[in-house]
């Protein structure tokens, strides 16, 4: 139970003019419990990498203090843990016991005190294997209550959470929320939590301290207080408030067959079971297709075959008019018939601006100039890209980013697109955006498919839902 | 496309449970010997050791072949080239077929050449195939007193090994739906595996830059002397281990140079 103190707290990255915060006075009492709410770019990460003494001198330029307990935040590395988003690169060891001992190891403690303090924090988070389990072959949800294990071992006075479950899907969120509760119930340390998803997380805090652009303080009380007060200003800079209701777009009658998957199975070399087997799906034209499932159900499997870029161990995905499946067609063919968007919008950039990014695809299929002029201007307007035009893509915002990655699968006007998780860690106000865009491409009669484990964005643009089970299809309902 | 370095035999082998240093010496030990003898009675009584020590190791005979055919390939390919291309073709005539001239001596030498590569080559893939990388990073720092922050930090890279293979798909795959494919044409072909090669990079430099944080985060940048979960040391058996490959060592010296072939290279 340590307090926290900013003081005229400001900090610059290295290499980039504006302050990610500047002048943040803020106090938590010893064993106060803060939910920190803010949208992108208010420096809610730059404030917890302070307080964990990760920002080095070598790394930016700082103003005023970070005190923990009253000394420096540097001088008190061994009192604060944090937990980050990405499970993926937090773990350290390949054995999942050795995992949560290298950070006692760091702390030097005595080897014959290591193993018990091991074993305690494994039961604290309730990790369902013995400590041998290979962390590779660990769910994402499995992945970070190891890694919170590995927080707790330390036995820290102070706990941050960067948003500690935005990567993970529905049920290993659920999975880590529970192991956080039952830790956080025996423990006294003070808490401070930076989560988009704020329902989940309410019953976990006392105290809500919301900021706005450059860490500037909007709000700070109790957090029903809070939330009430300044909810409908908090959801619309992105933040998920409770009771604020969601959009909703229902679709039109759908039109002709777009995109048939007959038969569709898949089999990564050397598995045993099949990733997909035997599914069989139509999509229309002006309908959105929602894939579900839970993780290993198959989905972005189904995704990569529909859109052609897998060879399916057997079955076919077609489109009408073209003969032959789609795996079978080369790549610039196949941006005209089928676009695929990834999770991840920067794997997909193949140019140095956007305006050249939404040109490609028509240029690949042979367009002639002008229409591709056309076509490229028309996009950029449709989905507010004009602005950024000669911006590299890989320096845009997350919703930006999302956006360009949309407009440069439709660019060679396929008459269907596939989407992978595309609202995946975003906040509310991105999320909105997607929606209204989502909606709009299939209104103009272009066939949706979205592998998602959002419920919400499906609920508001889905005509039918396909349930994936163990690579086959469980459920196929209306809604 | 998987990329592990799990070990792939039974942990309980007598050979899997020596200490990874004690194993490296060993391995070390023999291949140096291989490498020092000319003759080709030395690197073939390595050989046979090897292979007699190979039931101990507890791997299974058709993943060892696995690992270890590429390797005979390569020693095969040495014999054959020093048949071929030995400067002076000594003893018996074999072949005699225009430009190509293969005597006995010139095929002597070239299997003993083979031979050496072989016992090197299989010294190594039973070294390594017995040893967890865990334990050989603990036995690199606790007794060679190697740097945690080269152990641990390789070993931790090592864990991020198979998200390369899996994320590479993902950037095939993503640049195939933008229309972007190597096809047939060989330029093109490289171009994208250049230009996939660095997305990769960048990727991986990011995660990198990620975890060390995380592991910051957790202390292992502080300047206090780390203890270890898991000791380390030479025991008794260890000792056996090593002085067992000392032995083979001398007595296939032995062995050769009684018999009138040893010599040293030089």
């Amino acid at each position: 139970m340590i307090p926290v103190e900013f003081r005229g707290f400001a900090w610059r990255h290295a290499g980039r003019r504006a302050q990610a915060v500047a002048d943040v006075d803020l106090r938590v009492e010893p064993g106060e419990r803060v939910l920190l709410l803010g949208p992108s770019g208010s420096g809610k990460s730059t404030l917890l990498a302070a307080l964990a003494g990760l920002l080095t001198e070598d790394s930016g330029e700082q103003d005023g203090d970070v005190l923990i307990a009253g000394l420096p935040a540097a001088e008190q590395r061994d009192r604060v843990g944090i937990l980050f988003q990405d499970p993926e690169t937090q773990l350290v060891m390949a054995r999942s016991g050795d995992d949560v001992a290298f950070g006692l190891e760091n702390q030097a403690v005595p080897r014959d005190q290591i193993w018990p303090r091991v074993h305690e924090a494994l039961a604290a988070v309730g990790f369902p294997y013995g400590p041998d389990r290979a962390t590779h072959a660990l769910s994402g949800g499995e992945q970070q209550r190891l890694a919170l294990a590995g927080v707790l071992a330390r036995r820290p006075d102070l706990i941050l959470l960067d948003e500690p479950t935005a990567n993970l899907d529905p049920e290993g969120a659920q999975d880590v929320r529970e192991a956080l509760r039952s830790a956080l119930a025996e423990s006294q340390a003070t808490l401070i939590v930076v989560e988009h998803r704020v329902a989940e997380i309410l019953d976990l805090v006392d105290r809500v301290i919301a900021l706005g652009p450059g860490g500037t303080l909007l709000a700070d009380g109790p957090a029903a207080a809070v939330l009430a007060e300044h909810g409908d200003h908090l959801a619309a800079q992105g933040v998920w408030v409770p009771g604020v209701p969601l959009p909703t777009r229902p679709a039109r009658a759908a039109g002709d067959p777009a995109l048939r998957g007959d038969a569709l199975a898949y089999v990564h070399p050397g598995a045993d079971r099949p990733a997909l087997d035997d599914v069989f799906f139509e999509l229309r034209q002006g309908e959105l297709l929602a894939v579900t499932g839970s993780n290993g159900s198959g989905k972005s499997t189904l995704a990569l075959l529909a859109g052609g870029l897998a060879k399916p161990t057997r079955g076919a995905a077609t489109v009408p008019g073209e003969p032959r499946p789609l795996h079978k067609l080369p790549a610039r063919r196949l941006a005209t018939r089928v676009g695929s968007v990834f999770q991840d919008p920067e794997h997909q950039f193949v140019t140095a601006s956007v305006r050249d990014e939404l040109a490609f695809g028509p240029r690949q299929a042979g367009w002639p100039k002008d229409r591709i002029e056309a076509r490229v201007a028309e996009l950029l307007e449709r989905l507010r890209l004009a602005p950024l035009a000669d911006a590299n893509p890989h320096t845009l915002s997350g919703g930006e980013a999302r956006r360009l990655s949309v407009a440069g699968a439709l660019a060679a006007a396929p008459g269907v697109l596939l989407l992978d998780e595309p609202t995946f860690g975003q906040d509310r106000r991105t999320w909105g955006e997607l929606v209204d865009l989502t909606a709009d491409i299939r209104d103009e009669g272009t066939a949706l498919l979205a592998v998602t484990h959002d419920r919400d964005f499906a609920a508001a643009l889905a005509g039918r839902e396909l349930v994936l089970e163990r690579g086959r299809v469980a459920q196929e309902r209306r809604r | 496309m998987s990329l592990t370095l799990a070990p792939v035999c039974d942990a309980q082998a007598p050979i899997a449970r020596v200490n990874p240093v004690a194993k490296l010496a060993a391995a070390t030990v023999i291949s140096i010997t291989a490498l020092v003898a000319a003759d080709w009675l030395t690197p073939l009584l390595l050989l046979a050791a090897l292979i007699a020590a190979v039931p101990f190791t507890g791997i299974r005979i058709a993943e060892l072949a696995r690992r270890l055919r590429w390797l005979w390939f390569a020693a095969a390919a040495v014999v054959i080239v020093n048949a071929v291309f030995a400067a002076e073709q000594t003893g018996r005539i074999l072949i005699d077929f225009g430009p190509l001239t293969i005597s006995t001596g010139a095929l002597l030498d070239g299997t003993a050449i083979g031979l050496r590569v072989c016992v090197a080559a299989t010294a190594g893939v039973l070294g390594f195939a017995t040893t967890d990388p865990t334990d050989l990073a603990d036995a690199l720092t606790q007794q060679l007193r190697a740097p945690a922050r080269f152990t641990l930090g390789a070993l931790a890279a090592l864990r991020l090994l198979p998200l390369l293979g899996a994320e590479w798909q993902q950037i095939t795959g993503a640049r195939r739906a933008r229309g972007l494919e190597g096809g047939w044409n060989p330029v093109r072909r490289v171009r994208l595996f250049a230009s996939t090669m660095f997305a990769l990079l960048v990727g991986a430099i990011r995660r990198a830059g990620r975890l060390a944080a995380a592991m910051d985060a957790r202390g292992f940048d502080s300047e206090i002397p780390r203890t270890h979960a898991r000791e380390q040391r030479m025991r008794p058996a260890d000792w056996v281990v090593l002085a067992g490959a000392l032995l083979v060592c001398g007595a296939a010296i032995g062995v050769s140079a009684a018999y009138g072939v040893f010599t040293v290279f030089n």
